[in-house]
């Protein structure tokens, strides 16, 4: 079998505030295999975009105590010096984020900052390099990519610019590309093109992919496994199918729940999840769902559940008994399906 | 067909009356575009809102969809009168109030209210919850200053807000405790209308079922009318009775909600379901997808003749170019403006 | 862009016109005793008197007189502060021979201490800026403090008491008469003004680099430069110094427009011969046309200041060109 492409293991991230010790993550493995597209879902202060940066080496130990393990090829980058982390950012590991207008220097043209992304890697000329900046643009669709490569990020369009930070993103031709909410600034016709750009080029340039999101949509017709977060914690991992035809976790069942569907008929009434979201401060004891769980028992409130596999990958963080998850999945969630 | 026509064609269900609330006749919104040394001279218009008729009856929900630059802000406060049009004219219970001043449209901002979307812009953080929501009696002087803290602890319960809250300030509560301070003041002088624009969109998914349930739990308690705006279209699918897709400043549908998601008549709207991802993995993968090319126009510079024809998959020239297509009638209430419409089911197999 | 920049030059002609009307006005409504007295000297006599009235041009009505000045704003040879209305009443001197030869001096300080609050202020605030609460930073706030705090007479007596008066480093104040410019650099006469000048703007723009820096530091497009794998150093002066100082190039602009307009504390202070001291000369001793002709010519560099700020703005930042 061969070896992941990345392995994260109980990886902790907090961050000392003046108002306290905020767990962005705490506690969160997986694994990604190569050619994988993995989703990652969750709400704001799920810790889905601090994890990745993480990853990345993007959050500093100055700002952050960050512990556990994140072995990329078998190589820790939590420990790994910084020259190494560079030569990984941009090259084996690429990521692209939610707002393209502010995610591009706005007083360089675009054609310099795809230039500067491949020359931080490779010692090419700067020729060279630009007519590789050409070609990427032309691959993410952009047409007249010679004139476009000369203009500023303020001349192009929302959905451009989204395809204009892809191609910097791949033009090193990662292992994987993490895509940190990316059509969510964006209209949803251009959503659907930029997720469709992802799904082919990621078969061209046979790399695995993490699209992190709040959007059930997405990952469900853009991703093969999902991982659900709460609270800096994995609630559940699982294929496509088994997530949402067979979810295990309170918070899923929660979630597909509560959201509105536009494939099924109008419904009354949604079934909203009670609560607020959790503080990452003052983090409930035990299950940090268990405030908002309507299967709550007394041992959610004491004891923190572990991330438990029924079958083969599919885990989840919850005491119920494996019986009874299925049961009221079939009984109470299954029924919109 | 005219404005008329189409009003008397709809008949809502579970509403009995047919004079609309707001009517939107012709209606025009262009914002100029200056340049000049000294004196600035018009050297174009953003075409906003370009010939618009609409009508929102009582207590219905109408939605409005469309994408960015289509008009539906626009539209909506048009119908509210925060911005006066350019052309055509406006109605609220079938007064004429087009050309209304300030002080004609005074009593009549006691029933047009609006909830914003973004709860952390539209609440002054300098003031506390108590004095935000209390505003409006201020302003109209309904309610001596006794009674208006009760009224306003009062209303804090109605949105599901702690009432001993009163003193603390915006910054203190969630978003969707924000966006529940936002409609209780709208709440306040018991409206008719309200107009939602994004009411949800700044919140995490678990809190906005519990807004939109309470938006409806409210129109049901105090005969509300609804004008729902908002660009994801499951969110709008669920609020509304009727819904009118938008594009570049026109109508390009309106129908009753069910209908118009299962049996879009026009191309865009097609496209625009279509593009909106399913979190059904299997249905997704049925799902008949069309594709459009490039990104939305500018309001500034509309295509000739039907604006959607440079994108539209359907489109045959020469009528498509040159040919303003008209709201025609499809199914019962359903109308779209387009020469060649979407057949049956074009959409989803549901 | 072209459209704009006219617009910008009518829009200073405006201005540098109110502030002659202004300064005018002042002057009109002034009793300060009658200028013909002081410049018909000392044997007076009515006839006198009222020959330099006329020569004066203070007989005719306030709007003529106003006229002749007007004239002098025109950058036109033979009328820019020409010598009919432009004549001192102090020492009978032509106001605009007066400035022009009192220009390089105002021109070596204003350059020279620019020099120095940019390389003291800058970097200053950018060592602030990146490593933020460190001692450096604290170190280099509290200089800020100081220099946007202390007065800047205070600063000019304190470092001449320190540099001068007790440790015999460097010369005191005042050129020497019969001394060029050139020697009076080279004899180190103008370094305890450039510091003087310097240490208030630096001060300032400290602060200014160091809000900037972070400010610009915790935006979108630096995330993404890290990345892209780019060093630390490729980050912060490519990308986020390039957004922060650009601000701070207007700012200069107009710094260095109103420097030259004349530093009169400093001047004063350390008896330099510079259009400051002119200016300050002249009010006390209400010498109307000198007066007005400094104040329009300082209003002149600056408005030039601004035209250029903006065009320079117009190249540094593209997202303005298309306003």
């Amino acid at each position: 079998m061969p070896e992941p492409l990345l392995q994260v293991k109980d990886l902790k991230v907090h961050f000392p505030t003046d108002d306290g010790l905020v767990k962005a993550v705490d506690g969160v493995s997986f694994t990604i295999e190569q050619g994988e597209t993995l989703g990652v879902v969750g709400e704001s202060g799920s810790g889905k975009s601090v994890t990745f940066l993480t990853v990345l080496g993007l959050i500093s130990k100055k700002e952050a105590r960050i512990q556990g393990e994140v072995l990329f090829r078998g190589e820790d980058l939590l420990r790994a010096p910084d020259d190494v982390l560079k030569s990984i950012r941009g090259k084996s590991i690429s990521m692209i984020f939610q707002d393209p207008m502010t995610s591009l220097h706005p007083f360089y043209k675009v054609g310099v900052q795809i230039v500067e992304a491949i020359r931080a890697h490779l010692d090419i000329s700067k020729g060279e390099a630009m007519a590789q900046a050409v070609e990427m643009l032309r691959r993410v669709g952009i047409s007249r990519p010679e004139e476009r490569v000369r203009q500023y990020p303020h001349e192009f369009s929302g959905g451009m610019r989204q395809r204009a930070m892809i191609a910097m993103a791949l033009s090193l031709n990662p292992d994987l590309l993490i895509a940190d909410e990316p059509t969510t600034a964006l209209d949803v016709t251009v959503q659907a093109q930029i997720l469709d750009l992802i799904d082919r080029l990621k078969e061209e340039f046979s790399a695995s992919v993490v699209m992190i999101t709040h959007d059930l949509g997405v990952v469900a017709e853009h991703c093969d496994d999902i991982m659900v977060m709460y609270a800096g914690k994995p609630a559940e991992y699982g294929t496509r199918q088994e997530v949402y035809y067979d979810s295990h976790h309170p918070y899923t069942w929660g979630l597909l729940q509560s959201i509105t569907r536009i494939d099924l008929p109008r419904t009354e009434r949604l079934r909203p999840i009670k609560g607020l979201p959790p503080s990452l401060i003052f983090v409930p004891s035990g299950c940090p769902f268990h405030p908002r769980c309507p299967y709550v028992m007394d041992v959610c409130k004491v004891e923190v559940p572990q991330l438990v596999t029924s079958n083969g990958r599919h885990a989840s963080a919850c005491h119920l008994s494996l019986s009874e998850k299925e049961r009221i999945f079939h009984n109470d969630v299954a029924v919109q399906a | 067909m005219s404005a008329t026509e189409v009003a008397t064609e709809l008949i809502p269900s579970g509403i009995g009356e047919r004079e609309p609330l707001v009517k939107l006749v012709g209606a025009k919104k262009h914002f100029p575009i200056t340049r000049g040394i000294i004196f600035q001279k018009k050297i174009g218009q953003v075409h906003a809102v370009d010939g618009v008729d609409l009508e929102v009856y009582p207590g219905e929900t109408l939605g409005l969809v469309g994408e960015t630059g289509c008009g539906k802000s626009t539209t909506a406060r048009l119908m509210t009168k925060l911005y006066d049009l350019t052309e055509g004219q406006v109605f609220f219970d079938g007064v004429d109030i087009t050309k209304f001043n300030r002080n004609q449209m005074r009593p009549l901002r006691r029933e047009i209210q609006m909830i914003f979307q973004d709860p952390y812009a539209s609440l002054n953080p300098r003031k506390t919850v108590g004095t935000i929501i209390g505003v409006p009696f201020r302003v109209h002087g309904t309610l001596s200053k006794s009674k208006i803290k009760s009224e306003v602890q009062e209303l804090m319960e109605l949105v599901g807000l702690n009432p001993e809250h009163y003193n603390r300030y915006p910054h203190e509560f969630s978003g969707g405790q924000r966006q529940r301070i936002g409609v209780a003041r709208s709440l306040a002088l018991r409206p008719r209308l309200i107009v939602c624009d994004e009411p949800v969109s700044a919140l995490d998914v678990s809190i906005q079922a519990q807004i939109l349930n309470l938006l409806e739990d409210l129109q049901e308690e105090f005969h509300l009318t609804y004008v729902f705006i908002a660009h994801d279209l499951s969110v709008v699918k669920h609020m509304s009775d009727r819904v009118a897709v938008m594009y570049l400043g026109k109508i390009a549908e309106i129908a009753p909600g069910d209908t118009l998601y299962e049996n879009p008549k026009h191309p865009y709207t097609g496209a625009l379901l279509s593009a909106v991802p399913i979190p059904d993995p299997n249905l997704a993968a049925q799902k008949k997808r069309i594709v459009l090319e490039g990104d939305v126009p500018s309001p500034i510079d509309p295509p000739s003749g039907c604006r959607f024809h440079p994108r539209c998959p359907r489109a045959q020239f020469p009528t498509c170019r040159e040919v303003e297509p008209e709201l025609t009638r499809h199914h019962r209430g359903q109308f779209a403006a387009c020469h060649f419409p979407l057949e049956d089911r074009a959409v989803i197999e549901s | 862009m072209g459209r704009y920049l006219i617009r910008r030059f009518l829009f200073g002609i405006l201005v540098l016109w109110i502030v002659s009307a202004i300064t005018f006005l002042i002057f009109v409504k002034l009793p300060a005793g009658d200028p013909a007295r002081r410049v018909a000297g000392r044997q007076i006599t009515a006839e006198r008197l009222q020959n330099v009235r006329v020569a004066l041009g203070l007989d005719k009505p306030w709007y003529v007189q106003y006229g002749r000045f007007a004239k002098g704003l025109v950058p036109f040879p033979g009328w820019f502060l020409n010598e009919q209305a432009y004549f001192s009443y102090a020492n009978q001197v032509p106001v605009k021979e007066e400035i022009f030869r009192r220009l390089p001096t105002t021109g070596v300080l204003a350059a020279g201490g620019a020099a120095v609050f940019l390389v003291i202020g800058i970097p200053i605030g950018i060592v602030s800026g990146i490593r933020r609460r460190s001692l450096a930073d604290r170190a280099g706030m509290l200089f800020a403090l100081v220099g946007v705090s202390a007065p800047v007479f205070w600063i000019a007596y304190l470092l001449l008491f320190l540099f001068w008066a007790k440790l015999g480093w460097l010369p005191g104040s005042s050129i020497p008469p019969g001394e060029g410019l050139f020697e009076s650099v080279a004899r180190g006469r103008f370094i305890l003004p450039w510091i003087t000048i310097s240490l208030t703007y630096a001060a300032f723009y400290a602060r200014m680099v160091r809000g900037n820096l972070i400010e610009t530091m915790s935006e979108d497009y630096i995330r993404t430069a890290r990345a892209k794998g780019l060093s630390e150093r490729r980050v912060v002066f490519k990308h986020g110094l390039r957004a922060a100082l650009t601000p701070i190039v207007t700012m200069f602009g107009m710094d260095l427009g109103y420097l030259l307009g004349g530093a009169v504390i400093t001047e004063t202070v350390f008896n330099l011969p510079g259009i400051g001291q002119y200016a300050i000369r002249s009010l006390f001793t209400t010498d109307f046309p000198a007066v007005m002709g400094v104040t329009l010519f300082a209003a002149i560099f600056i408005v030039v200041a601004n035209l250029i700020i903006d065009v320079a703005y117009a190249f540094l930042d593209p997202r303005v060109r298309y306003a």
